[in-house]
């Protein structure tokens, strides 16, 4: 009796004002995210050259987009790179953290170390490291913008850079998660080291996986910034029939240079490339998540 | 205490939509154009006579970062002198094709703003009034430098011209020993040139500073120096509208003066696509003899290296000994045709204003060089000096067919990718690339621009 009054003391507020303290949030989120959305969508329909002066052009923009060379290379090149920085940084990350919960001395100053790369801008890491490759590169006289395999390792290098810190914070939290007992019963049980590892390290950081794997995942395919400092595109190629090939061009520069880039008629183009792009990064990650939480083990 | 309580979290939730609301104000309004100038009330080019220039406000995208100081005084004099508030913003540099068009989407979306080149008078004549007739229009002493769309609609006119060519430093070729007067042509600048470069170490100074082929530079190569190609291929008739394809017949006489350039400088071919260097500074700092520019580099050269001189791009091409320097201007005037008819009044009377108040034009002419308008002062510009000379000379002129450039960004980042290949190795199979992304691209390029 006592519990359901207490209950019902704490609910009866709540269910008072619940709308207002949701109110604000939910009004941000339906301005700042649903109304440009739908509008978005709205206009990768349309052909403009402000979006107010929009005028609905049927499916010719997803039209343009699919017979894109450049948007299938970019997809292609977005694609493979998403994969190799999504395992490097995650087994890189999941090592460093490993390492650091090991009970090394200065683990906390390694931490900061390696969580610290994360708190500088994409732009500005780009052009650093394009600074460091091309002073390495011009030794060898050639440069990150000459050859499309720098270019893509070198986004790599500088993804990782970038993320592992990041990555390796999660895998700590998750790593400190494990109860003791459970390794210790391991080790009693006779299991040897990576035995530990595999069969009850790994499935109880399974979350952290998981989220890790939905960033990097999502990171890869949204990246932006660091690809537009770092190589911008470069090299280009022309290829037979007229159509240039940014090398190094990922999915959102592509997107980007195609909005600014040519006609009026191409905006219309880069918004119906965005909202592919946004019904290709939402679909993956879901099914990323909808994969590995199956793999997720209870406590 | 229950009171207390409820008016204490209906003031935080008034306080969080509040913030809410102000974080968000940015992206609603840039995002939401229902509010914006584009509305079925806006005047038409018409009604421009009917606006009253006392109750409008002027709003000027500039275009140009080096004009933004003089932009800014000029603004506060007009408001001083007049009341009417004049509002500068200027883009930075090449991303003004970004901030315009997120600018145009405001409901205060500017008044003033560029249309440059033919590219940009078919993505913005819609946004233009047709300045034909109006008091300014009645100020210029040329129509050289004005925008016309293909209905004969004058949508921006020219508030300076600039030329570029070569600018030399003459004490530094004296110092190796020749003469000025000795380059006149592609073969007697080529020997000026590879002497002091072979003679760099003892002289203590190199031929050309620089050519970097990063986004600081490379349009010095791909934009300006690719317009001497152009130039020669439209034969005498200078293009009115972009082509969509070119021959490239010109290419190696670009390619003469590219290769003089790059290998007599002070930096190593190959260490171009990096760039970083400061081609003005090292001019300036008199570590070379030669450097690639425009008249625009007066203001900085000026106390470093007094005497100066400007010289046409000599190329090899036949009777370029009467060849002239580029001139042209990217720098045009258009106003607003979405805004009101009193912002449009207002606008018109303060670009009226800066060509024909004394001050205001005297700050502009100091800023820019010359102003195509009857009642400016005369410039101090040494490089527009030399221009105007060779012309009075009876030397050809060489108008900035350039500005034609179909899908411009992307057809110079094609160009400088294939010259970036070139400089690594300066062969002649790379060299093929560079005639690819120069003609093949352009005609890539202006199918972009047009399907």
């Amino acid at each position: 009796m006592f519990k359901k009054k207490n209950g019902s003391t704490l609910r009866r507020p709540l269910r008072k004002w619940g709308l207002l303290f949701l109110g604000p949030i939910t009004a941000a989120f339906a301005i700042g995210f649903i109304w440009p959305f739908i509008q978005g969508i709205y206009l990768s329909f349309c052909k403009f050259q402000l979006i107010s002066d929009a005028k609905l052009d049927g499916f010719n923009n997803y039209i343009a987009a699919f017979s894109d060379a450049t948007f299938l290379h970019a997809f292609w090149y977005t694609a493979l790179f998403a994969i190799v920085s999504l395992v490097l940084i995650n087994v890189l990350a999941f090592a460093v953290a490993y390492a650091l919960t090991q009970g090394i001395k200065g683990s906390n100053l390694f931490r900061t170390v390696f969580f610290m790369p994360n708190l500088i801008g994409g732009i500005v890491l780009g052009y650093i490291w394009s600074m460091i490759f091309d002073g390495i590169l011009s030794h060898f006289g050639t440069s990150i913008v000459l050859n499309s395999t720098f270019g893509f390792w070198g986004l790599i290098i500088l993804m990782c850079w970038q993320q592992i810190g990041y990555m390796m914070i999660i895998y700590i939290a998750g790593l400190q998660s494990i109860p003791e007992d459970m390794i210790e019963a391991a080790k009693i049980d006779g299991a040897t080291k990576w035995q530990t590892l595999t069969r009850v390290i790994i499935p109880n950081v399974m979350p952290s996986i998981t989220i890790c794997t939905f960033l990097s995942l999502t990171n890869g395919f949204k990246l932006f910034d660091q690809n537009l400092a770092l190589t911008g595109g470069l090299p280009i190629v022309m290829q037979e029939g007229g159509s240039v090939v940014k090398q190094t061009e990922m999915l959102a520069l592509n997107i980007y240079n195609t909005f600014y880039g040519s006609s009026t008629a191409a905006r219309g183009t880069a918004q119906a490339k965005a909202v592919i792009f946004f019904v290709l990064v939402a679909g993956l990650g879901l099914a990323q998540l909808a994969y590995t939480r199956r793999k997720e083990v209870q406590q | 205490m229950r009171r207390l309580s409820k008016i204490l979290a209906f003031g935080m939730a008034a306080c969080m939509a509040a913030t809410a609301f102000v974080g968000c104000g940015g992206s609603g309004s840039s995002s939401d154009g229902s509010n914006s100038g584009g509305d079925s009330s806006a005047p038409d080019s018409s009604a421009v006579a009917s606006g009253d220039a006392s109750k409008g406000s002027v709003y000027w995208l500039n275009f140009k970062p080096e004009l933004d100081e003089t932009a800014q005084e000029l603004a506060k004099m007009y408001t001083d002198e007049t009341g009417i508030p004049v509002k500068v913003t200027t883009a930075a540099a090449g991303s003004y094709s970004q901030t315009l068009t997120s600018e145009m989407e405001k409901s205060d979306a500017p008044t003033l703003y560029i249309i440059g080149n033919s590219a940009g008078v078919k993505q913005w004549k819609d946004y233009a009034i047709d300045l034909k007739g109006t008091k300014i229009a009645d100020e210029l002493n040329t129509d050289a430098y004005n925008l016309y769309d293909e209905d004969g609609r004058l949508v921006s006119i020219g508030y300076c011209y600039e030329s570029y060519g070569i600018i030399v430093n003459p004490d530094l070729v004296e110092q190796a020993g020749h003469k000025m007067e000795d380059i006149k042509n592609f073969d007697t600048l080529k020997t000026v040139v590879e002497d002091i470069h072979n003679r760099a170490d003892e002289l203590g100074f190199d031929a050309f500073t620089s050519c970097d082929m990063d986004d600081n530079s490379s349009w010095r190569f791909t934009g300006h120096m690719a317009n001497l190609e152009y130039y020669y291929e439209e034969g005498g008739t200078p293009w009115t509208e972009a082509p969509a394809s070119i021959t490239g017949e010109y290419l190696p006489n670009y390619k003469n003066l590219y290769d003089l350039c790059t290998q007599n400088s002070l930096t190593d071919p190959k260490d171009l696509a990096t760039g970083g260097h400061d081609a003005t500074k090292e001019f300036c700092d008199k570590k070379a003899a030669f450097h690639v520019q425009g008249s625009w580099e007066w203001a900085t050269i000026k106390d470093s290296v007094p005497n100066a001189v400007m010289i046409p791009y000599y190329c090899g091409v036949d009777g370029e000994e009467k060849a002239g320097l580029n001139c042209g201007t990217e720098n045009c005037w258009a106003v607003n045709s979405k805004t009101s008819a009193d912002n449009q009044a207002a606008t018109l009377d303060f670009m009226y204003w800066c060509v024909t108040n004394k001050d205001a034009a005297q700050k502009l002419v100091d800023a820019l060089g010359v102003l195509p308008y009857k009642q400016v002062p005369e410039s101090t510009n040494a490089f527009l000096k030399n221009a105007a000379d060779y012309t009075a000379e009876g030397n050809y002129v060489m108008d900035w067919a350039t500005n034609y450039q179909p899908n411009v960004d992307e057809y110079r980042k094609a160009l400088v990718s294939a010259l970036n290949a070139y400089n690594a190795d300066q062969t002649d199979a790379n060299w093929e690339g560079v005639k690819t992304a120069f003609v093949d691209g352009w005609a890539t390029q202006y199918a972009a621009a047009n399907g």
